[in-house]
């Protein structure tokens, strides 16, 4: 398995839990996971099934409590502060929200010349990957200058593209990025992402909670539900013909843009509800 | 439709540069010039005053003022008093200068790591700080005494410490929360080290509500120096405003005089930076916007409404005809954000309001409810529900309409609630509000209510605070309070976009069911094509705040009218398209 790129083994992920002596929390129970180069593994899962976490503790955002996080053969769990850096340079993010991930107060050109400044490049040499960088995600050039606010959610998303885009990493993990954004620039913003991957072999670890968008961009799909994962495999196999009940339930939950089509949706949606109400199936919301 | 916002709406939301806003405040003007000037005579008292503040002359003994070369007159033992007072300028800006310095380098560094690390270092420096603050400040001066051995200085240094948990507690507050900004995060993963992220992120924010506090600390040394020099604490051979004060007041029956210049100069000086740092915190923190009326709309509510007061037989439910909503930006300028919507909405049918962000749908939905914030209002047009004038109506008269006829469900269920209350005593609350049922009958109709929206633990719920239920769960609460009083519209505004898909669709058939079973209309504002398809037999499309398409939702999917319509019905992602495996695509790759 070594030409896997990112190899997740039982991983577990506690939070401490407020009040004196509180036990702490187990959100991710032991989840397994493979990313090849080049290759995009969606992550769908509904809100605190634990999907976002995976992606933080890859990159060292949460303390992992056990497993084995390994990047290109190397463990990178409980790196240290300097190590983990380094690691910057191959591991990436973009998070959902363009409006919190970028910092209000910095240019454009700011916010994307601190990683490369960081490592050591010149002004100048900074300058001309940026120019490359804005223009590998369709901005324009003189976008250096602008603050965040002068822009749209889509084009911050871009913008935060091109930040992840700069040390030229291996894996980005992309944390819901286009949940927050109209249905027009999604699939835009969508594009550009399978675009770029498409020149520079990137691999993305895409986390989101809507099964059309995961379709869309990834190769194989993970569903995690309270912090397992249920089911894994083949994006075509698992989001047309899953196994596990709660994959079900949450594939035919999305509703799709056809009267007629949803109408049907929904009776057999209710079907298989009662189906497994009456199996006792634990995959309900409730 | 991703263009750069436009030059004039840019411009709109450039706020003026706080120094700038300072140089319009002329309170800010004037204590400025008052600070700097005792600044700029007390490091000059040296070169400027015309004898030595403590050179003792025993002629000049309580000389009078206008003396020949004492201009202030003389104290009992012979000292010129003006240049005592430019001395005691001088001690009285060191004083502050120490005494803040020294806060503001503990209070900003441990307040940094203390928030930016671990909760541990976080702990321990809260202690240390608290520990330090419960000291009485003026009495450890004077017990420290023998250690300081009088020196001003040093008993500011002291002071300093003593005043660090102040600005402590400013920097830890606010560091807490940039670390939770994402963009914090982001610059972790690109690799910054804590040092940088520090000075860049997180300094900057920190950087307005320090300077203000620096300007209230400045002036509390300068009180606790004059203090501890009054009780003549400290050398006498140290000129400052305290000690002036104490021997002119000790001298107050044979010449007042001399009580009353230190006095007022020292007054002077704390109320200055008291009333600079004052002006800083309104042009730091920026004043709030003030409500102002757009003119236009006070002419428009003057004039009378064509026919809209004027009850009209046989009317749908409700008509909405040429309604315009405008902004008052902070520049002043009015924005529109709706233009020309009419619509009609009948009695018992279920309405799509779809539009991408900015175009408006939720203003409109504001606007039928008469909810509106301060800077926004109906410009021109009309919103009558039931033949009933909507626009222009007193909060009063709104008030009987809201609630009972009209409900409204919003799109963050939890910031809906108030965490302070109990979910039932919330829904009790509406309940009585609208009808005149006592407190027990309002309870039971409430568990039937929340029974009604499909909630099993009712008792619970009920006597559940809204932290403690889930975010599916919240949303069914507040359907329950929109419903409880049969409205005969119900305006649900995106009520699914924060809940998981499973959720969505259990919170649509409920929807569904009520709606059914009551007969009420629901105008559903939405951006997702899926949830109108599923809920909607009416659509409405807006666009910048103008009605693009008004059709049947089976005649919009399949025969969409408007270019502008088919190009947001393209956009929606094909379920059909399913990414191959990699291994099938890998020839493409590099």
């Amino acid at each position: 398995m070594t030409d896997q790129l990112l190899e997740i083994d039982d991983l577990r992920v506690t939070f401490a839990t407020r009040g004196f002596r509180a036990r702490p929390k187990e959100v991710l129970h032991g989840v397994s996971l493979r990313i090849a180069p080049g290759e995009t593994l969606g992550v769908v899962g509904e809100s605190g099934s634990g999907k976002t976490t995976i992606g933080r503790a890859v990159l060292g955002l949460v303390p992992t409590s056990g497993g084995s996080i390994r990047f290109d053969g190397r463990d990178i769990t409980g790196l240290g502060d300097r190590q983990r850096r380094e690691l910057a340079r191959d591991i990436q993010v973009v998070f959902q929200d363009p409006y919190t991930s970028l910092n209000p107060s910095m240019t454009i050109g700011d916010i994307l010349s601190e990683p490369l400044v960081a490592r050591g490049a010149t002004g100048k040499d900074a300058r001309a990957r940026i120019r490359a960088l804005l223009d590998q995600v369709g901005l324009p050039t003189d976008a250096v200058e602008r603050l965040p606010r002068e822009f749209s959610g889509g084009q911050r998303q871009r913008v935060a593209i091109a930040r992840a885009l700069a040390p030229a990493p291996r894996l980005i993990v992309c944390d819901e990025p286009v949940s927050a954004l109209d249905l027009t620039t999604q699939a835009r913003v969508l594009d550009l992402l399978i675009d770029i991957q498409d020149r520079t072999g990137v691999a993305y670890l895409f986390v989101s909670h809507d099964l059309t968008v995961i379709r869309h961009i990834s190769h194989r799909v993970a569903v995690v539900y309270n912090g397992d994962i249920v089911e894994t495999g083949e994006t075509a196999h698992v989001t047309s013909d899953p196994e596990h009940p709660y994959t079900q339930r949450l594939l035919l939950a999305a509703p799709v843009a056809d009267p007629a089509d949803q109408e049907r949706r929904r009776a057999e949606r209710l079907r298989l509800a009662q189906q497994h109400h009456e199996q006792d199936v634990p995959a309900g919301a409730l | 439709m991703e263009q750069l916002v436009t030059d004039s709406a840019l411009r709109s939301s450039t706020r003026r540069s706080p120094l700038r806003r300072l140089l319009r405040d002329p309170q800010a003007i004037i204590t400025a010039i008052l600070v700097l000037a005792f600044i700029a005579l007390g490091l000059l008292a040296p070169l400027i005053s015309p004898h030595d503040p403590n050179g003792v002359s025993l002629q000049e003994a309580n000389a009078a003022v206008g003396t020949r070369g004492y201009f202030l007159g003389a104290d009992q033992s012979g000292r010129d008093i003006l240049s005592r007072l430019l001395a005691s300028a001088g001690t009285s800006i060191v004083s502050g200068a120490i005494g803040a310095g020294v806060a503001l380098v503990i209070g900003v560094t441990a307040g940094l790591v203390g928030g930016y690390f671990g909760r541990r270092i976080s702990a321990v420096a809260e202690w240390i700080f608290n520990l330090v603050m419960t000291f009485p400040g003026v009495l450890v001066l004077i017990v420290l005494y023998p250690i300081t051995k009088g020196d001003y200085r040093v008993t500011m240094l002291i002071f300093g410490v003593m005043l660090s948990p102040n600005i402590f507690r400013i920097v830890k507050n606010l560091v807490v929360s940039v670390k939770q900004e994402l963009y914090v995060d982001a610059a972790r993963v690109s690799g910054l080290s804590n040092a940088r992220i520090l000075g860049r992120h997180v300094l900057v924010v920190v950087r307005g509500p320090v300077i203000i506090a620096t300007a209230f600390l400045v002036s509390a040394s300068v009180g606790i120096q004059s203090g501890l020099a009054f009780l003549g604490i400290g050398s006498n051979q140290v000129p400052s405003f305290g000690a002036m004060i104490g021997d002119g007041f000790a001298n107050l029956y044979r010449a007042p005089l001399q009580f009353v210049w230190p006095s007022l100069a020292l007054g002077i000086l704390t109320a200055s930076l008291v009333l600079f740092g004052n002006a800083l915190r309104d042009a730091l923190e920026g004043a709030r916007p003030r409500p102002v009326r757009d003119p236009r709309a006070e002419q428009a509510a003057a004039a009378p409404v064509a026919g809209g007061m004027a009850l009209r037989g046989a009317e749908p439910l409700l008509v909405i005809e040429h309604l315009a909503v405008a902004y008052r930006s902070p520049s002043g300028e009015p924005t529109e954000v709706v233009s020309d919507v009419s619509f009609v909405l009948e009695s018992g049918v279920t309405m799509g309001l779809v539009g991408e962000s900015g175009s408006g749908k939720t203003q409109t939905a504001f606007a039928i409810l008469g909810v509106l914030p301060p800077e926004g209002a109906v410009v021109r047009g009309s919103i009558r529900l039931n033949g009933v004038e909507l626009v222009r109506r007193s909060e009063r008269e709104l008030r009987t309409v809201r609630g009972r006829e009209i409900a409204y469900i919003p799109q963050e269920p939890m910031s809906n609630l108030d965490p302070s209350f109990t979910v039932g005593s919330q829904l009790v609350e509406g309940v009585r509000a609208t009808t005149s049922m006592s407190r027990r009958e309002a309870r039971a109709a409430v568990l039937a209510l929340l029974e009604r929206v499909g909630i099993r633990d009712t008792e619970r719920v009920f006597s559940s605070y809204p932290h403690q239920i889930s975010g599916g769960m919240a949303q069914r609460v507040l359907i329950a309070g929109a419903v409880a009083s049969r409205p005969r519209l119900l305006i649900a505004d995106e009520p699914t976009t924060a809940l998981d898909v499973t959720v969505q669709a259990e919170i649509l058939d409920l929807l569904r069911d009520l709606q059914a079973e009551m007969g009420m209309a629901v105008l559903f504002v939405t951006h997702n094509f899926g949830v109108v398809a599923d809920i909607c037999e009416r659509v409405v499309v807006m666009r910048s705040g103008r009605v693009i398409e008004s059709s049947a939702v089976r005649d919009m999917f399949e025969v969409p009218q408007e270019a502008y319509t088919r190009q947001l019905l393209d956009a929606i992602l094909d379920d059909a398209v399913v990414r191959p495996p990699l291994r099938a695509t890998s020839g493409a790759i590099r």
